[in-house]
């Protein structure tokens, strides 16, 4: 027997120990979760300053995304402490770094709530850190601000959610493909809860609405071979591309779909997932023209988004571009403080209480918080990105549309759950 | 039939990348039996190699140009490092080597953090390598033939290396047996150095090709580091051959199955026809005859 075949087999005996590690820490940081100290872990407002939890991925796939959000959660805690703080107690952000990994995400919120016992925690991106934190907020009955456009069709007690739900972006960007004419999409994702529950949505709004999808794929996250996926989406004979692709995916994605002939022209690509920040990482060459859909850019008009980019790029850098899931986080600190101001405590139950109709002036303009589903009214934006990397407006709905979780509005939605 | 191009195509360009990461492994794991873990870090060493020197220089395609040989060195001298730190002392020990440098490529990932931040970064490709070339009614990405030729420029280049230079006769001498190869007086020490620079210059190339496909960021050796050893297992660990026919095969029947199926299904397919394949032939596509008595 040769030393070489044994080494492969200590290979695959190596490589197989190594999954079974990773299995039992997974194992292991579930565990801590269930034993935990149980409900109703109170926040500790007993001094000056109160913790405020920030729950970001700054390592890893989503990083490029969420050190954004980070950022202007922290500019949101600078501006409250300099006006004053809340209920004259300065807020003294916690960062934790949940890895772009959704178990890292529940053992960093539990570490938040029962050890650094912070107020209320600010952060998540992927619905998979959502849905793997969610019962971590429930189960203390705590409070968590999530800032991100997601797929609806959910609703926490104990979740504020102020980025859009599907109401307010995904549909006006099916209508707003309908009224540019495009009937038949091809649709990409990468494999996880908001692409798949996305594109079912998309699929029920095109058989009601006259167009038909005429692909459908999922690449891993952090995923670098488009190669495929182009080819396919070109064999389809689609005239849209709806693009539900998150992190860094999107570079190769664009880069593969620039190599393989195609242009915004002669296929567009209206994306969900990507703002500013990502337009500047993915490279404007390749994103000239496309189109995505939010509530907020950096050029929306307004004093409140003058001031807060001119705030931004005083403290982050001139050259540092504004995205919507950093707006919809900052307006996040800034509503929860309105909240607690209106209850006149911390407390999460007079917190929740107090919430509905709270409203704030944001960059984006105004946003109201829906008291009975946790959601707030945004406006919808369809923009298209220029030549100098940044998104204009080509379209927006007029005024804030009321959030819509579940799709209870729409006929064509009954089926989805 | 364009189907068909387009597909075997994109199969092969895979296969490329594939090919390059492996090709190094094919030296350090194959040749030498060293499980060495931290080969995609050394390829996330010549990926921000390629990054450094754009943003200095500032010229696409002339800093791609500058970025290959300087990464070849960056990352063979990280890995002549590695081999006279660690890996030395363990030569007999295959399995220690994957925990030593499994371990090397975990704070190898962190200082990467640490120096570059945790996002990702891209670098720009010339405008020369965002294009296509119109071929038979497909369409040929300039950026995959470029890399494809690369890999072959590699193959080439190592072929001509082992066969046909004294320290190819020397490295083969090593592996076919390490004690009469020092006993008739080659300096083994010096030969595995050599092998193991050579190794992780390779994967430091593989790194500046997929700056023209991807991001660039700390973890981006290992998305690649699994599919890396499966073409050098599957080829036959030690043969050059073996590596260049498994990683073609495993890109084109990657990107068909991902045709007809899913990126998931295709994945789980490749993964079982892997296995089937060794329990057919464990000792892979080919296998070098060793005179070693062990």
């Amino acid at each position: 027997m040769s030393e070489l075949i044994l080494s492969r087999r200590g290979l695959l005996t190596g490589v197989s120990a190594l999954g079974a590690t990773a299995a039992l820490s997974a194992c292991g940081a579930k565990t801590g979760g269930t034993t935990s100290t149980g409900s109703g872990a109170t926040a500790d407002t007993s001094g000056d300053t109160v913790k405020v939890g920030l729950l970001n991925s700054l390592s890893g796939t989503m990083a490029i995304s969420e050190v954004t959000v980070r950022d202007a959660l922290l500019l949101a805690v600078k501006e409250i402490n300099a006006a004053g703080g809340v209920l004259g107690k300065k807020l003294e952000p916690v960062s934790q770094d949940g890895a772009s990994d959704w178990p890292t995400f529940a053992e960093k919120a539990e570490a938040l709530i029962t050890d650094t016992r912070v107020a209320a925690t600010f952060g998540c991106w992927t619905s998979a850190s959502r849905k793997a934190v969610k019962p971590v907020f429930e189960r203390h009955k705590a409070l968590l601000f999530y800032p991100v456009q997601y797929e609806g069709l959910e609703q926490s007690p104990y979740i504020f959610y102020t980025g859009a739900t599907t109401n307010q972006q995904i549909v006006p960007a099916l209508d707003y493909l309908k009224k540019q004419g495009h009937t038949r999409l091809y649709l990409v994702g990468s494999d996880y809860v908001f692409p798949r529950t996305a594109n079912k949505i998309i699929k029920a709004y095109a058989a009601a609405n006259g167009m038909k999808v005429v692909g459908e794929d999922y690449a891993p996250l952090g995923s670098t071979e488009f190669g495929t996926i182009v080819n396919k989406v070109k064999d389809a004979g689609a005239d849209a591309v709806f693009n539900t692709l998150n992190g860094d995916s999107n570079v190769a994605f664009f880069k593969e779909y620039k190599s393989g002939g195609l242009t915004a022209r002669s296929l567009p690509v209206l994306s969900v997932s990507i703002a500013e920040e990502e337009v500047k990482s993915i490279g404007t060459q390749y994103l000239e023209g496309q189109l995505t859909a939010w509530n907020y850019y950096q050029t929306t008009p307004g004093a409140a988004n003058t001031g807060f980019v001119t705030a931004y790029q005083a403290a982050y850098g001139k050259d540092k571009p504004t995205s919507d899931p950093m707006e919809a986080a900052y307006v996040s600190v800034h509503l929860w403080k309105r909240m607690v101001e209106k209850a006149g405590s911390f407390d999460v139950a007079a917190v929740k209480a107090a919430a509905d109709g709270i409203a704030f002036d944001a960059p984006e303009g105004k946003v109201t918080v829906d008291g009975a589903t946790q959601h707030v009214h945004k406006t919808a934006r369809i923009g298209k990105v220029g030549a100098d990397g940044r998104i204009t407006e080509v379209w927006n709905s007029g005024g804030p549309v009321a959030p819509d979780p579940y799709l209870k509005g729409y006929d064509w939605a009954s089926g989805l759950s | 039939m364009t189907v068909v191009l387009n597909q075997s195509f994109t199969g092969i360009s895979i296969g490329a990348v594939l090919l390059l990461i492996a090709l190094g492994l094919t030296l350090t794991f194959g040749q030498m039996g060293v499980i060495n873990m931290a080969h995609g870090e050394f390829m996330m060493a010549g990926a921000y190699t390629a990054y450094l020197l754009q943003q200095a220089i500032g010229d696409a395609g002339f800093s791609l140009l500058v970025a290959l040989p300087t990464a070849f060195l960056v990352a063979g001298a990280m890995g002549a490092l590695l081999e006279w730190l660690l890996i030395r002392r363990l030569y007999t020990r295959p399995l220690d080597t994957l925990l030593v440098t499994w371990g090397v490529s975990l704070m190898l990932q962190q200082l990467a953090r640490d120096i570059f931040g945790a996002p990702n970064v891209q670098t720009r490709a010339p405008e020369w390598l965002t294009g296509n070339i119109g071929f038979a009614g497909t369409t040929l990405a300039t950026n995959r033939l470029f890399i494809l030729g690369l890999a072959l420029l590699c193959v080439l280049g190592l072929t001509v290396v082992m066969r046909s230079t004294p320290l190819g006769r020397r490295i083969r001498a090593v592996v076919q047996n390490r004690d009469l190869a020092k006993v008739s007086g080659i300096a083994t020490g010096r030969v595995d150095r050599t092998t193991f620079f050579i190794g992780s210059g390779l994967a430091g190339l593989a790194g500046v090709a997929l700056t023209l496909v991807g991001p660039i960021g700390p973890t981006m050796g290992t998305n690649y580091i699994v599919d890396a050893f499966l073409v050098v297992v599957v080829g036959g660990i030690a043969q050059l051959k073996g590596a260049v026919i498994t990683a073609f095969a495993l890109g084109v029947l990657q990107s068909v199955l991902e045709y007809s199926t899913t990126v998931s299904v295709a994945k789980v397919v490749v993964l079982v026809a892997i296995v089937a394949f060794l329990q057919w032939r464990p000792q892979g596509l080919y296998t070098l005859r060793t005179r070693s008595l062990a």
